[in-house]
């Protein structure tokens, strides 16, 4: 935790035939990072390139018979231990397992669909002869004549010769066809056509899509069969199945006994037909979520192989990872596990090779670090092996949050659900969501957690809870008066000389204040100090910070020309403001028996800073000093003036080094090569061997072959962003103090707006008025105060962190290592 | 029965809600109920109380602070009856999604 894990670049020599495993076993263990040996290959070259195809296959294969399983609804059971990917052997298995299954699911559905035109063409044609009866009875009560007769009288006489030769088709359509078919049954006879329809009430099931459809049977009179085949004509256009329809009244009832017993046939081999889908889908969907992860995890394996390289005699395959050096013997076991369970004689062995590579940042976490560990990276990963604030974090950055979050009830609150939060942790994180904002709450339940408990010690200190003071320990404060000057007067001024008992409250700020009116000046200036207090500390642990760095990295010249003229303009400047503040504290006060030391002659702290900055001065109050101690004067221009000499040696000192350094080496390097120079193929080997060093010192001193110019100019723009920063940062750490009060005074804000509406009524209503505001109070507490709040002030502590601690000392240039794992993967796939 | 009026994340807020009403009501009600200081500028007094005498202004500073503290013990005695309420209900959500 204190800085990123050591790193080797490692080769791997395994062979073909245990490849595979061994890239499971890597899988499963999750600790190496494979690089690709051949980026410029595109991945149609690539060679395991079938066996991802097959998996591809596989995979729509599985996500077919998912989709039909969800079709029908059969509950799909979770995996308790997922499966390991499965052997060569188990692959073919599981490949002819899922052909197998597809083609049954495949051959179920289509029976199924053939099954269903079936009984629709069956129950249309049961529809048409039972909807038709009707209208033939009718006819039939009208007589046939009649109906000729009206329609000869149109036709002509000609037709009389065919009187009761009447023709009909009966039919089904589609429901919101029917107007439009109505419309050219007329048209294209001119009028001749007889239609009746009778609507069916109940919908059909469509056998492909399974949609229901509303249908109407109809039933088109005419006469010739000219007219017949123009109506079928138009039937097949909208698309009406037409059905047989005998014209005799006994035929057709005989008709609609056979269709009805059929039917029930048909209804029978349908259930067992549903019946047998839903067995089979039973048995499938207990193996398919093991199933998918051994496809998922088989591809996974498949696509690492295809970063590997061939070796040339094509015995073995060549893979480069980068390995935690801590996690070596772990590797090495689940290769020699690798190879055993692939049963090859020969083992696979693992080489560490020398590289001038960055290697990746891997900061080993546990549950407890990796939110804070996140806060850092997402500002920039740590360069390899640099100095982790992450650590640092897990402290400052509840208290930080905290010093601006201070209420011992908000703080509770805010606890309580972190604390659920991971009291609960195993059964919540078995809950996946897609809630992005529960899931970035829960990422950080122990920042929030440890904010809540930071936040009611603040709480405590500050004396707030939902801001009202508690008087645990006895105030140290009485009233000197009596009632009489009680009575005439409607605020005091309590002197300490008379009225304080002189022994301080025993923790935070004494609960007098609450009852105060000059209770906001007294903490605004309290809360100021403060965060200038903290502040400063904090800035200076930066700054020490960067010493760890420019020694782990061997920059020691650093050190004094970078980070001792730095801490020396930062301590001198500031850290001296804030030992005058603490002077003041301690020095001033009206018991004091000098009258330079009592309240009256204290001076402003700001004042006295601002004068030393310009070297001028303020007259003194009669009876006062000007400064706090003796001397004060020539030790502030001391400190000023030491302080002014660091920025020159910050802004020169390093690229000054830097060249005498180059210079230095130059003349080396030109007599080493002065002195080997006997033929090519020497110069050739030396040029090998000098210029691997070479690269290797520069990865680790960032601009060493920089041109002079670029160097001076970088150290000047590091020089004036520090110097302007002590100042500018300094000022931003009074946000702590901005926000600290906005959060006390907008809680005593709605205290007092909500709140006091239900406890201002001398008789019992108020109980009930107390019980609908304090359900509004709460409300309004969680959604602002809690919540808004607790969300800005999260900010600022980020902001502080980032900008105002990791600026001092960290560069953040490094690529976050990801390392091969079988459990990522599948969580990653899970996400889409 | 049929009386489940509320949906799961009512009742959840509901019980919540009351919980936290219970202890803070109860607390205020023992805080005025021992006249606690920090709690004087809540009381029903009305202004301008320079007529009074100063035993007559003690008289009725005690007499708003049980006043308070009753009003305090009874608002959170409803809260009660709301968590009773919207408990019963949470454990009629529950037990219908669990037999779903």
């Amino acid at each position: 935790m204190f800085r990123s894990e050591e790193m080797a670049l490692c080769q791997l020599f395994i062979q073909p035939e245990a490849a595979y495993t061994s890239v499971s076993e890597l899988g499963e263990a999750g600790t190496v990072q494979f690089r690709d040996l051949n980026p410029d290959v595109n991945a149609f070259q690539r060679k395991f390139v079938n066996e991802v195809r097959r998996c591809d296959e596989m995979e729509r294969k599985l996500r077919y018979i998912e989709a039909e399983v969800h079709k029908d609804g059969v509950h799909v059971p979770q995996v308790k231990e997922p499966p390991r990917a499965p052997n060569p052997r188990e692959i073919i298995d599981l490949e002819a397992h899922l052909e197998k299954t597809e083609n049954e699911i495949l051959e179920l559905s289509h029976n199924a669909v053939n099954l269903k035109q079936n009984y629709l063409e069956l129950t249309e044609l049961k529809h048409v002869l039972e909807k038709t009866e009707a209208f033939f009875i009718a006819q039939e009560e009208i007589g046939i004549d009649s109906l000729t007769k009206t329609l000869g009288t149109e036709e002509g006489g000609q037709q009389a010769a065919t009187r009761g030769r009447l023709g009909f088709v009966a039919g089904v359509l589609q429901r919101e066809r029917v107007p439009a078919f109505e419309r050219m049954l007329w048209r294209i006879s001119r009028g001749n056509v007889f239609l009746r329809r009778a609507e069916l009430d109940k919908p059909l099931e469509d056998p492909t899509s399974g949609n229901e459809i509303y249908k109407t049977v109809f039933v088109a009179f005419f006469q010739g069969e000219q007219l017949k085949s123009r109506i079928k004509k138009v039937c097949t256009g909208f698309h009406a199945s037409l059905y047989p329809c005998p014209p005799s009244n006994t035929e057709r009832q005989d008709m609609v006994k056979g269709v009805r017993t059929r039917l029930e046939d048909l209804n029978m081999v349908l259930n067992q037909t549903r019946d047998h889908r839903q067995r089979v889908l039973a048995s499938v969907a207990k193996e398919l979520a093991s199933w998918s992860i051994m496809v998922r995890k088989m591809k996974a394996i498949y696509h690492t192989l295809n970063l590997f390289n061939m070796d040339v005699t094509k015995k073995c395959l060549i893979g480069e990872c980068w390995v935690p050096t801590a996690d070596l013997p772990n590797v090495q076991k689940a290769l020699a596990d690798g190879s055993n369970a692939s049963g090859s004689s020969i083992p696979s062995f693992l080489n560490c090779i020398e590289t001038d590579e960055e290697p990746p940042t891997f900061n080993r976490t546990n549950r407890f670090t990796r939110g804070f560990q996140n806060l850092i990276d997402s500002y920039g990963v740590a360069s390899y092996r640099e100095c982790n604030p992450a650590l640092y974090t897990i402290i400052t950055f509840p208290f930080l949050f905290a010093v601006m979050f201070g209420d011992l009830g908000h703080g509770l609150i805010m606890a309580l659900f972190g604390a659920w939060m991971v009291i609960k942790e195993v059964s919540l994180a078995a809950k996946k969501t897609n809630n992005e904002i529960w899931n970035i709450f829960f990422a950080g339940r122990y920042i929030i957690l440890l904010m809540g408990c930071f936040s009611m010690y603040t709480g405590l200190i500050y004396n707030d809870i939902f801001s009202k003071s508690m008087n645990i320990f006895g105030s140290s404060w009485y009233v000197p008066y009596d009632n009489d000057t009680l009575e005439k007067n409607t605020a005091f001024t309590l002197d300490p000389k008379d009225s304080y008992i002189d022994k301080p409250y025993f923790i935070g700020i004494d609960p007098i204040w609450q009852t105060a009116d000059n209770k906001i000046i007294f903490l605004n200036s309290y809360k100021m100090k403060l965060s200038i207090i903290f502040g400063v500390v904090h800035m200076i642990f930066g700054v020490c910070m960067s010493v760890v760095n420019y020694n782990f990295f061997k920059r020691r010249y650093s050190i004094f020309l970078e980070f001792i003229p730095q801490v020396v303009f930062l301590c001198l400047l500031f850290l001296y403001m804030v030992f005058m503040m603490f002077y003041k504290w301690v020095a001033y006060s009206t018991m004091s028996e000098d009258q330079a030391y009592t309240q009256g002659c204290a001076p402003s702290v700001l004042i006295l800073f601002i004068n030393m900055m310009l070297f001028s001065s303020n007259e003194p109050e009669p009876g006062c000093k000007e400064f706090m101690f003796e001397n004060q004067g020539s030790i502030q221009r001391v400190f000023v003036l030491v302080a002014l000499c660091c920025i020159p040696i910050m802004l020169f000192g390093k690229p000054l080094y830097m060249l005498s350094a180059s210079k230095k080496k130059h003349s080396k390097t030109e007599s080493s090569n002065g002195s080997v120079n006997p033929g090519i193929e020497m110069q050739e080997q030396t040029d090998i061997i000098n210029s691997q060093p070479q690269p290797k010192a520069s990865a680790s001193h960032d601009h060493e072959d920089e041109p002079f110019s670029e160097i001076m100019i970088h150290q000047a723009i590091h020089t004036i962003e520090y110097v302007l920063s002590t100042i500018s940062h300094t000022a931003s750490y009074l946000r702590l103090w901005a926000l600290s009060l906005a959060h006390a005074e907008l809680s005593e804000v709605l205290w007092n707006m909500v709140l006091t509406f239900g406890l201002k009524d001398a008789n019992y209503i108020g109980a009930i008025k107390l019980y609908v505001a304090f359900c509004f109070w709460a409300l309004f507490t969680l959604a602002i105060l809690v919540m808004m709040e607790g969300l800005s002030a999260f900010l600022h502590t980020l902001r502080l962190h980032w900008v105002e601690f990791m600026s001092k000392f960290y560069a953040g240039l490094g690529y976050i290592f990801q390392p091969f794992c079988f459990k990522t993967i599948l969580e990653q796939e899970d996400e889409e | 029965m049929a009386c489940k009026f509320c949906g799961p994340k009512l009742s959840l807020c509901g019980l919540i809600l009351s919980v936290w009403g219970i202890i803070q009501l109860t607390l205020m009600g023992v805080f005025y109920y021992i006249e606690a200081v920090a709690l004087l500028e809540d009381l029903p007094l009305e202004e301008e109380g320079g007529h009074h005498t100063i035993e007559g202004f003690i008289h009725k500073v005690e007499v708003g602070y049980s006043q308070n503290a009753y009003n305090c013990w009874i608002a959170a005695l409803l809260y009660v009856i709301t968590l009773v309420i919207s408990g019963h209900q949470f454990w009629m959500n529950n037990r219908s999604s669990v037999s779903m």
